[in-house]
């Protein structure tokens, strides 16, 4: 049984127009100690996933279909109250994605975990929980005495460093971790992977990492998911994500970054912009910028079909991967002609 | 309500919450000093107001007259209408009555509907301004359409008409001028949670599993809790104002003296035009006594808005 399995998940947000689809039949799973990156454009439904899983949707979000189980039991079934007392934290945290801003700007850091430790385990007294504070600060790196001081006298890195701390404090089985890294530099920016991911084989722990770095994903992940439109378009394990990707988006997304072993290297872009999920209709949500977008792919939304060991593709033309590859490598295939 | 107050003894008795309010009652405290130890103004209104205050606690025992007692001279006949002079430092009113002492026992009064009004005011319309902005929804519909609803009562007609069915006691001006002055902090403090509770921390206190009540009242109200302190201090110099209009009105406590009242008994005498020594004590009085509390406002502006402190 995975640690967390989303199955044909459906979260919508309610407008005025009508629903916008941001997550429309997502389906993931989580094995325990597994870390699953979570890639895609803004916009595409990384973050409305994450949230769908522990229920912090804006007001106008809602989860239409679908079902989130954690460790066998659906969550999307449980009441708001025995979702936050129960799930939240203890099971599965987050890591937000402006942990500079993460706390409360009136209370020492110390004490918003100290805090956050005792909401959750109401046996541990207030001194076990501030040594237990200390020891997470040690092994993320950060001075123990720093326990003491504001939210603003922390630089960024030891901020997002003291929200790890806080997503860790009462050893959740999930993280759920939305661009942690986003706002630090590169040599900060692996530091802090590091540290998760040596806390996580600590711990045992599953990790979703959201982000929208090809690199960070291909060094920390052992699956990656590629997400567009709402929807999962490709996911497998990392090697095959990053070496023989089959859906045109992913092979798309792979040139917009570049390999720092390679000679001079042209970066292509995908032309157009990321699609309106305002009721979106049928068709194939990547066909409007899709150089392989065939007829069919405006007319029928192409389901997810497994191609080899748990390698999910959702595209009519999977099977021509070797040649959509070849072709994705060459820059004019992305060119528009206007 | 019922469901508020439980959640509010629930956090009381929950040892983190208290200590986390002592902490930050502490912090208050240091900024407060700060602020007031760079600021002039805000020192002079300190001072004046503690001489009010010592004015309205001790008032009966430091008068050299009994405000109420009909002095006479020597003959035995009332000293009516008399210029001040070393017996009587403000002279007397149209019933012999020394003004001076009346000056002096009359800060009791603007001091009570002062404070106590402010505060019930700041009080609704904080937690007014916190539930409708932190629920949104037809919560804050319907809280804000009564705020609006406050907002277009006209303060005398409304005052006149309360003060009429309750009674005319200073308890009864004082819950008028609070119903009346909840409205503005309402809006204000909604104003300023509806920023706050979009922001980061907000969000990680609910990932957290911080339930709603927790998230307003010990993440939220701290951050707002400065704005608050600045609307009392306005609505002290407001609610000083408005028991001076009621009073000099007519409508004052008649078992209590109070600055506005002396206005009222000057005018009603016919004495307003010539007798000076009788219509400038209370006058200077009340204006000294708006001023300190704007004075005060005015410097914890600047705990709430930092960047009156680096202005200079």
């Amino acid at each position: 049984m995975s640690k967390l399995e989303l199955d044909d998940l459906r979260t919508y947000y309610r407008m005025e127009e009508g629903w916008i689809e941001a997550a429309d039949g997502v389906s993931l799973s989580l094995e325990a100690n597994e870390t699953l990156g979570l890639v895609g454009e803004s916009g595409s439904g990384k973050s409305t996933v994450a949230k769908s899983i522990i229920r912090l949707l804006p007001d106008n979000g809602e989860i239409v279909d679908g079902s989130i189980r954690f460790d066998g039991e659906d969550i999307t079934e449980l009441s708001k109250r025995e979702l936050r007392r129960r799930i939240r934290w203890k099971e599965i945290s987050m890591i937000p994605q402006s942990a500079m801003n993460g706390f409360d700007p009136v209370y020492t850091v110390g004490e918003q975990i100290v805090q956050a430790i005792r909401t959750h385990e109401s046996d541990v007294s207030k001194a076990e929980a501030r040594e237990r504070t200390k020891e997470l600060f040690d092994d993320l790196g950060l001075d123990e005495e720093r326990v003491d001081d504001y939210p603003h006298q922390f630089s960024g890195g030891m901020a997002q460093r003291a929200m790890i701390a806080l997503a860790l404090a009462v050893d959740p089985s999930v993280i759920l971790a939305d661009e942690p890294t986003t706002a630090l530099d590169v040599v900060i920016q692996d530091r802090i992977l590091g540290t998760i991911k040596e806390m996580q084989d600590e711990l045992g722990t599953a990790m979703v990492l959201i982000t929208h770095d090809m690199s960070v994903v291909s060094e920390t992940c052992d699956t990656i998911a590629v997400m567009y439109g709402g929807r999962v378009v490709e996911r497998a394990d990392a090697e095959t994500i990053i070496k023989r990707p089959k859906h045109p988006y992913t092979l798309g997304l792979r040139n917009a970054f570049p390999d720092i072993t390679a000679d001079s290297q042209e970066l292509v872009s995908i032309p157009g912009s990321p699609p309106d999920l305002l009721e979106p209709g049928e068709g194939c949500r990547f066909a409007p910028r899709c150089p392989f977008a065939e007829d069919r792919c405006w007319e029928e939304t192409p389901q997810p079909e497994t191609h080899g060991d748990g390698h999910v593709v959702e595209c009519h033309r999977a099977d021509e991967a070797e040649y959509l590859r070849k072709e994705a490598n060459r820059p004019e295939t992305w060119r528009t002609d206007d | 309500m019922s469901r508020e107050t439980q959640g509010i003894d629930s956090m009381a008795s929950d040892d983190g919450a208290t200590e986390r309010i002592r902490a930050l009652a502490v912090r208050t405290w240091r900024t407060f000093v700060d602020v007031f130890e760079g600021d002039r103004m805000g020192q002079i209104g300190l001072a004046l107001l503690l001489i009010f205050a010592l004015m309205g606690m001790f008032g009966p025992w430091i008068t050299p007259h009994d405000p109420t007692e009909i002095n006479r001279d020597d003959d035995g006949s009332a000293l009516r209408l008399e210029a001040p002079s070393t017996d009587h430092y403000f002279g007397t009113t149209n019933m012999g009555r020394d003004v001076f002492s009346q000056v002096i026992v009359g800060a009791r009064a603007s001091l009570i509907v002062g404070t106590i009004a402010a505060l019930i005011a700041v009080t609704i319309g904080t937690n007014i301004g916190l539930i409708s902005a932190y629920y949104g929804g037809w919560t804050e519909d319907v809280l804000m359409r009564i705020t609006d609803i406050a907002y277009a009562l006209p303060f005398l007609p409304f005052v006149i008409v309360l003060v009429f069915l309750l009674g005319p006691s200073i308890w009864s001006i004082i819950i008028v001028i609070a119903l009346l002055l909840w409205r503005s902090t309402a809006r204000v403090v909604r104003s300023q949670v509806l920023s706050h509770k979009e922001r980061p921390y907000v969000e990680s206190a609910r990932a957290v599993g911080a339930s709603d009540l927790r998230i307003m009242y010990l993440h939220i109200l701290p951050n707002v809790l400065p704005l608050a302190f600045l609307y009392a201090a306005f609505s002290v110099a407001w609610a000083v104002i408005a028991e001076a209009n009621v009073s000099f009105l007519g409508f004052g406590d008649p078992t209590m003296i109070s600055w506005g009242q002396m206005l009222f008994e000057a005018y009603t005498a016919d004495a307003i035009r010539f007798a000076w020594w009788w219509v400038v004590p209370p006058g200077v009085s009340i204006m000294l006594l708006v001023m300190a509390a704007f004075f005060i406002g005015r410097t914890l502006e600047r705990v709430t808005n930092p960047e009156l402190r680096h202005a200079e």
